[in-house]
C-alpha cells in the first residue's frame, strides 16, 4: 500500500466515495419506493401479477451497461450523465423487488389478514397497516440483494465516464504501464465494499426496528 | 429518433459484420468467455451446493459467502487480476484468466445457492423413498435428489449466464475482445451510433441465450416436475421465508412468455390438485 499516494489524492478519492454512495444510495431508495406500490397492486389485483412480473423479467435481462448506453436515446437524457446510471439502477432495484413485495404480500399468514378485518380494518388499511408491515422481513431480504448488487454495478458506470469508486480502478490500470501499482486499485474495492457493507447494515437495522415482534417470538 | 437510425444504419452496414472487429466475431469472444465461466462455476458450483445440501449443514455459510462475493465490484476485481497477471507477464491467456475468475464471481453464488436450495428442498418423503429402496447416499444424491433439484439448478445457471453476459462487456478494458469493445471504443471515438448498436446486441444475446437456457431445462428436466401449463400458480399462497427471497431474487424472473393468463377455468385447479 502507498500511503503517500492515498493521501495525495485524497480529495479526489474521497469526492468519488461520496458519488459512489450517492448513486447506489438513491437508486436503491427509488427502487424500493417504487416497488411497493407497484408490488402492492401485483397482489391485490392479480391479473397484473404476470403482466407486471414478466416485464421486470425482460428489464432485468438487459445489461446494464446496455440499459447505461440505451437510456439516452430513450429519454433524451446527455451520453455522459450520472442520471442514466440512477434511471438503470433504479430500475433493475424495482424490476427486482416488485415479485419480492407480491410474494412477500402473499405470504403474510391468511389468519392474519381476517384479524384485521374482523377488527375493522378496510382493505387498503389492511394493506399497508398490518399485511405491508408484516412482509417487511422477507422484503428486507430482497432489498440487501438490491442494495448490495448495486454498489459493485455503479462502478461498471466508468465505462460511459460517470466519476465515481470505479475511477480509482481505470487509474490503478493507468499507473501500472510501467509495473503493477496496486494500491489504488485496492482502495476502490475496499472503499466499495465498505459501502456495500455499509447498506447491508443499515438495511439489516431497519428490518429490525421494522419488525419488533420478531424479537419477541423468539 | 435520430441516434436510432444512426444504430440502424450501422448495424446494417455490411462492413460491420465482417472480419477481426466484425460482429459475428465479437459475439463468438463474448460467447466464449461466457461459455468458458459458466461450464468452470458448474464444475465448482453445482458438486459443492449439492454435497452441502445432501449432508444439511453449512448452509449459512453458502448464504454468507455468496452475499459477500456480491459484495465485490468486478470491475475492481478484474483489473487486480489484470495488473496482477500483466505483472507475471502471462500474456493474453493471463488476461483471459483474470476475466474468467472475475466472472466467476458472479456465476458460482446464484448457481450455488439455488443448487443447495434445490437439493434441500426435496420432498423428505423422496429422498426416504429412495433410501428405502436401498440407494448408497451417492446414488440417493445422483439419482434422485439432483434430478429433483434440476428446475432450481436450471435457474441458477440462468441468472449466473445473465450476470456473466452483462460483465463480459468489460473485457475490451483489458483489451480483450467481445461485444463490449463496440460500447467501449464508441464511447472513445463519441460514435453513440457504434456504442448504442453494441447495446442492442448485448441485450439480444442477453434474452436468446436465456431464453435458450430456459428451453434446454424444458428438455432436460424430469416431465413430471415441469410447472403444467394451465395451473394457477399465482393464486397459491408460497411460503417465503426471508432466505427463500434471497434465493428467489437470484433465479431470473424469466423471460419465457409462459405465465398463464389469468383465467376463471382455473380457479379449481388448486383443489383438484388437492384431492390428488
Amino acid at each position: 500500500m502507498n500511503w503517500q499516494w492515498l493521501s495525495d489524492n485524497s480529495a479526489d478519492i474521497r469526492s468519488w466515495f461520496l458519488a459512489h454512495l450517492y448513486l447506489a444510495g438513491v437508486s436503491t431508495v427509488l427502487g424500493l419506493v417504487l416497488s411497493l406500490p407497484l408490488g402492492m397492486i401485483a397482489y391485490r389485483f392479480r391479473w397484473t401479477y404476470p403482466p407486471l412480473i414478466n416485464l421486470a423479467g425482460i428489464l432485468y435481462t438487459i445489461p446494464s451497461i446496455a440499459l447505461f448506453v440505451l437510456l439516452p436515446g430513450l429519454i433524451g437524457t446527455s451520453f455522459l450523465s450520472p442520471l442514466n446510471v440512477i434511471i438503470a439502477l433504479t430500475l433493475y432495484t424495482l424490476a427486482l423487488l416488485v415479485r419480492v413485495v407480491a410474494d412477500a404480500l402473499r405470504a403474510v399468514p391468511e389468519d392474519v389478514r381476517l384479524s384485521a378485518q374482523a377488527m375493522g380494518y378496510r382493505p387498503l388499511a389492511s394493506l399497508l397497516r398490518v399485511q405491508l408491515p408484516m412482509a417487511i422481513p422477507v422484503i428486507g431480504a430482497g432489498l440487501r440483494v438490491a442494495a448490495v448488487s448495486n454498489v459493485s454495478l455503479v462502478a461498471v458506470g466508468t465505462l460511459i465516464g460517470v466519476q465515481q469508486l470505479g475511477q480509482l480502478f481505470t487509474r490503478g490500470l493507468a499507473l501500472s504501464n510501467y509495473g503493477a501499482f496496486y494500491t489504488p486499485i485496492w482502495a476502490g474495492i475496499v472503499l466499495s465494499i465498505v459501502i456495500a457493507v455499509a447498506f447491508d447494515l443499515l438495511i439489516l437495522l431497519g428490518i429490525r426496528l421494522a419488525s419488533p415482534w420478531q424479537r419477541v417470538s423468539r | 429518433m435520430n441516434v436510432f437510425s444512426g444504430v440502424w444504419d450501422w448495424l446494417t452496414d455490411g462492413a460491420h459484420w465482417t472480419g477481426e472487429s466484425g460482429i459475428p466475431t465479437r459475439v463468438l469472444e463474448h460467447l466464449e468467455y461466457t461459455a468458458l465461466t459458466l461450464l468452470a462455476a458448474i464444475i465448482i458450483a453445482v458438486p459443492l451446493g449439492a454435497w452441502i445440501g445432501h449432508i444439511g449443514r453449512g448452509a449459512g455459510i453458502v448464504g454468507m459467502l455468496a452475499n459477500s462475493l456480491r459484495a465485490l465490484p468486478s470491475f475492481g476485481v478484474l483489473i487486480l487480476l489484470t495488473v496482477w497477471a500483466l505483472d507475471r507477464a502471462w500474456g493474453t491467456g493471463g488476461l483471459l484468466a483474470a476475466t474468467v475468475v472475475t466472472l466467476l464471481i458472479l456465476a458460482i453464488p446464484p448457481i450455488l445457492t439455488n443448487t443447495y436450495a434445490g437439493v434441500r428442498a426435496v420432498d423428505p418423503a423422496v429422498r426416504d423413498a429412495a433410501r428405502g429402496m436401498g440407494m448408497s447416499p451417492m446414488t440417493q444424491l445422483l439419482r434422485v435428489e439432483l434430478p429433483n433439484a434440476l428446475p432450481l439448478i436450471m435457474a441458477g445457471i440462468r441468472s449466473a449466464y445473465l450476470q456473466v453476459v452483462a460483465t463480459a462487456v468489460i473485457a475490451p478494458y483489458i483489451s480483450l475482445g467481445g461485444l463490449g469493445t463496440y460500447v467501449y471504443y464508441g464511447l472513445s471515438q463519441q460514435d453513440y451510433p457504434q456504442m448504442t448498436a453494441g447495446a442492442v446486441l448485448i441485450a439480444l444475446l442477453a434474452i436468446a441465450g436465456d431464453l435458450l437456457l430456459a428451453g434446454i431445462a424444458r428438455l432436460i428436466v424430469s416431465p413430471g416436475l415441469q410447472i403444467p401449463r394451465r395451473r394457477a400458480w399465482y393464486r397459491r399462497r408460497p411460503n417465503v421465508s426471508p432466505a427463500a427471497a434471497t434465493t428467489a431474487a437470484v433465479e431470473p424472473a424469466s423471460t419465457d412468455l409462459d405465465s398463464e393468463p389469468n383465467d376463471p377455468d382455473t380457479a379449481g385447479d388448486d383443489r383438484r390438485a388437492a384431492a390428488r
